[in-house]
């Protein structure tokens, strides 16, 4: 039997769950339709009337879990099963902005602190109005109503599904007041909850960008200027328009873009385009020069924090020490390489894709095509990892700009390579780390300094010279040390930078924390007891680190060739400690195992807390095992993932993962662990071979030569 | 000119250029999106699929070598996630972003095929080739035991 094409979409159109009917995102969980009218309390709850409850999510869907967690906020409230309601995620609108940054946005490990209480609020909100609809329709006082499971109950049993009682409900004031549950009567919230979007990603249903189709919709592939920022000077299309497939050839801003009836043919047809570009100033740059201009840097220091008078107390210090730390550029390295659809019409485009931040994606394709704001709607799909190089839109303004050239629904899509040579790279950073000890070798004076590239500046216009809060994370230690300095130079190296899965923490982390291992060892103290001994003031420090050295046995015996290094940080609002066991065989490290405990103070879903723990760690590993970013010329030199290797499961450690019982008000966890793997890896490898090592990536290369 | 295949036990025809990579056949020609593009390079595994069985990367397979052969792909494991693969992978929450897992899943069918009682090294072995950003490793290496415990049962 032959299926023609037509025939094999009809039948997969059903195995697909409307994925060709389009912009059904990103994906049903509840196969079944809400039927009837559809009711809106608030902009969190939709409730038809067959008692279908759909819940919005205003943050995107990047694997950490806020397509479960972000609802699990509202159902507790609004006493519904979580297992039974629908999610959505959220359109633009000034409603869903993340009020902890100013945008409508994922990122900062926010989401749960964010809507920690706005939220519950929502939630609460519609249950207050669903009682008083019952009460009117009943004709009883809501004091004597309560809800449970979907339903609003009164005296004598009497029950109405919140289907039966929406419509009157969504016709009352929203409440400004609500009582919120006390937390000991949380049903959801804290409880291990298995994710909603799981099943669709284990049969092929979840839509991300990269899956969707709009009718009529034709592909492009993107041919940007080797080096970022250069333009078209001229283009030759000729080959590539007499290739198979080929519907146009257009150039836009970044590039020029070949259009074709299917990926490979747009692909197959740019290779064959012939561009002579004008590079721009990024092709002076290289990693060396990148390195001299900061670590020669002129601009003024920007202060952070100052206590005490530390150059008066490293004058009479009875030993100082310096160091001088080093972190590469990083590349994100989504699953997912970047990609949107967009679909030009009339003056006004809709845009799908893969979104951290949906009101900067709104605000610049509008901006690109001569739009307004309001002209532009956004839909937001699952996204194959963001780790903020989503925050960025490039690629849905290319989209938008190529579907306004050629008049046709346009997916575009990029290939490894150019996601790897055209991302907006973690900055190179440098620190100067200095110290002076009392005669016991206890601290008597620290002094921070990062040089580095402000990412805010870029993206937002933060003013130079203002303290850009992003660079300043984690500079702060919790150590008692009586005389303190923290200041950073903001040096803008001409390379576009971009925020990457906890941004500076992991910069700063790594100097605060190798160095204070360096101050044990000049102290000749054992680097734990050195820390425990300065958190004195610090409970919730010394308690996560304690506890991170009693689950690793720490001072016990280790088995031969095995060593074990120590870091803390806070981040978020969440205190971590972590202890990694390694071995080092011809300067190359393999990482046994990880103990990670976190006080994060109330957790939404423990599991996903978990689960954050561990993929963290295995991100902040690829960049400390080996992953790097170097320019030559402009150029990036890395293209994929056998010169940009990511670790792969046999380089996966271990995790035990503790989680501090708390009921202070939540942390951010999607990011924290990311940054301790560097410095507790490079705190290992000392203990394993006496060798500092002060550069990023612990590779076999930055070792021999350390 | 047209390539023949049976895809996920349904006989396709395509037309794609035979040294298209099969892919694009699967994703842009015939529609079907449960299989991922990660690198193009046959190195991040999120295309994987099944030639007669045997765990390939489509990015780097064109859709000549399938001809007249069996191509499986994420849909065919169930609709209804009851293969073991895919309840064991409910059971232990492995997707995190989800984009690569996928071609976790056929490669660790592809494993169980032939191998009901894997060791570490033996996952580790067959999994190497399957990128996971998320770092999700330690749940697949769980779930593809909880999974082969069940299929011994059956």
């Amino acid at each position: 039997m032959t299926t023609t094409r037509r025939d094999f979409l009809k039948v997969t159109a059903v195995v697909g769950g409307g994925l060709t009917l389009g912009v059904s995102l990103p994906g049903a969980i509840v196969e079944a339709q809400a039927a009837g009218t559809l009711h809106t309390p608030n902009a969190w709850v939709h409730i038809a009337d067959d008692n279908t409850i759909t819940l919005i999510s205003a943050r995107s869907e990047m694997g950490q879990g806020v397509y479960t967690s972000m609802p699990m906020l509202i159902a507790e409230e609004l006493s519904v099963d979580i297992r039974k309601v629908k999610v959505e995620i959220a359109p633009v609108g000034e409603v869903y902005t993340n009020t902890l940054l100013g945008g409508q946005l994922t990122g900062g490990s926010t989401s749960v602190r964010e809507g920690w209480e706005k939220l519950r609020i929502a939630g609460a909100q519609v249950r207050t109005m669903l009682i008083s609809a019952a009460a009117e329709k009943w004709q009883v006082s809501a004091d004597k109503l309560h809800v449970s499971d979907g339903k609003v109950i009164g005296p004598g049993g009497r029950k109405a599904t919140y289907g039966e009682l929406a419509d009157a409900a969504s016709k009352l004031p929203v409440p400004k007041d609500v009582v919120l549950k006390d937390p000991k009567d949380f049903k959801i919230i804290g409880k291990a909850t298995k994710r909603l979007d799981t099943p669709t990603k284990v049969n092929g249903k979840a839509v991300y960008g990269i899956d969707v189709k709009l009718p009529g919709m034709v592909y492009a592939s993107l041919e940007q200027c080797p080096v970022i920022g250069g333009k078209v000077t001229s283009f030759d299309a000729s080959k590539a328009k007499a290739m198979p497939g080929v519907i146009d050839v257009v150039q836009i801003r970044d590039g020029v873009a070949v259009v074709a009836d299917s990926y490979w043919h747009a692909k197959k047809a740019r290779e064959a385009l012939a561009i002579t570009w004008d590079e721009g100033p990024v092709a002076k740059i290289d990693n060396a020069s990148m390195m001299e201009g900061i670590r020669n840097a002129k601009d003024a220091p920007t202060p952070i924090k100052k206590t005490g008078d530390a150059d008066a107390a490293m004058k009479t210090a009875a030993k100082t020490m310096q160091a001088e730390y080093w972190s590469p550029l990083l590349a994100h390295a989504t699953m997912e390489p970047q990609n949107f659809t967009a679909d030009y019409k009339d003056g006004k485009c809709l845009v799908v894709g893969p979104a951290q931040f949906q009101q900067g994606t709104q605000g610049n394709v509008a901006a690109a095509l001569g739009l307004k704001p309001e002209d532009v709607t956004v839909k937001t799909t699952f996204l194959g990892g963001g780790f903020g190089r989503r925050l960025e839109y490039d690629f849905a303004v290319q989209a938008a700009e190529i579907s306004k050239a050629v008049g046709k629904p346009v997916k575009l899509l990029w290939s490894r390579e150019d996601d790897t040579t055209h991302d907006f790279y973690r900055p190179m950073a440098f620190h100067r780390m200095a110290a002076g000890l009392d005669a016991s070798g206890k601290p008597v004076a620290l002094t921070f300094q990062l040089t580095s590239q402000s990412v805010t500046q870029r993206a937002f216009g933060l003013p130079k010279g203002t303290l850009d809060p992003f660079m300043a994370e984690a500079s702060v230690v919790g150590y008692d040390i009586p005389n303190m300095t923290q200041e950073l130079i903001e040096h803008d190296s001409g390379l576009r930078v971009g925020y990457w899965r906890s941004v500076s923490h992991a910069l700063n982390a790594f100097a605060n924390e190798s160095f204070i291992d360096e101050m044990a060892a000049a102290a000749g103290k054992d680097p734990y007891q050195y820390r425990l001994a300065l958190l004195d003031k610090q409970p919730r420090y010394a308690n996560v680190l304690k506890t991170a050295a009693t689950k690793a046995g720490w001072g016990k015996p280790l088995p031969a060739g095995r060593s074990r290094g120590i870091a803390l940080m806070e981040g978020y609002d969440t205190y971590m400690a972590q202890v990694a066991e390694i071995s080092v065989k011809d300067n190359e490290i393999t990482v046994h195992k990880i103990w990670v405990v976190a006080d994060l103070g109330q957790m939404v879903n423990p599991d996903t807390v978990q689960a954050q723990l561990e993929s963290s760690i295995a991100f902040g590993l690829s960049s400390t095992l080996g992953a790097e970013i170097t320019l030559d010329k402009g150029r990036v030199q890395q293209t994929n993932f056998h010169d940009y290797p990511v670790i792969r499961m046999s380089q996966m450690p271990r995790i035990d993962v503790t989680l501090v019982k708390s009921t202070e008000k939540p942390g951010g966890i999607g990011e924290p662990a990311t940054a301790l793997v560097g410095p507790v890896v490079a705190n290992a490898l000392f203990a394993a071979t006496g060798k500092r090592v002060r550069k990023i990536p612990l590779s076999p290369d930055n070792i021999k030569s350390a | 000119m047209t390539t023949s295949f049976n895809l996920n036990g349904k006989q396709v025809t395509v037309k794609a250029e035979p040294d298209t990579p099969l892919l694009w056949v699967i994703r842009d020609e015939i529609g079907l999106t449960g299989t991922k593009f990660g690198c193009g390079m046959a190195l991040c595994g999120a295309c994987t699929v099944q030639l007669d069985g045997a765990p390939i990367r489509s990015c780097q397979t064109p859709v000549s070598a399938a001809a007249g052969k069996k191509v499986a792909t994420v849909e065919s494991l169930s609709k209804d996630n009851s293969h073991p693969l895919q309840k064991a992978w409910i059971a232990h929450d492995v997707p995190q972003c989800g984009y690569c897992q996928s071609g976790q899943l056929m490669s660790a069918a592809a494993l169980l095929r032939t191998n009901k009682n894997p060791s570490d090294a033996d996952i580790e072995n067959a999994m190497s080739g399957n990128i996971c950003r998320c770092g999700t490793y330690n749940r697949i290496r769980a779930a593809i035991k909880s999974a082969a415990a069940e299929m011994r049962k059956a």
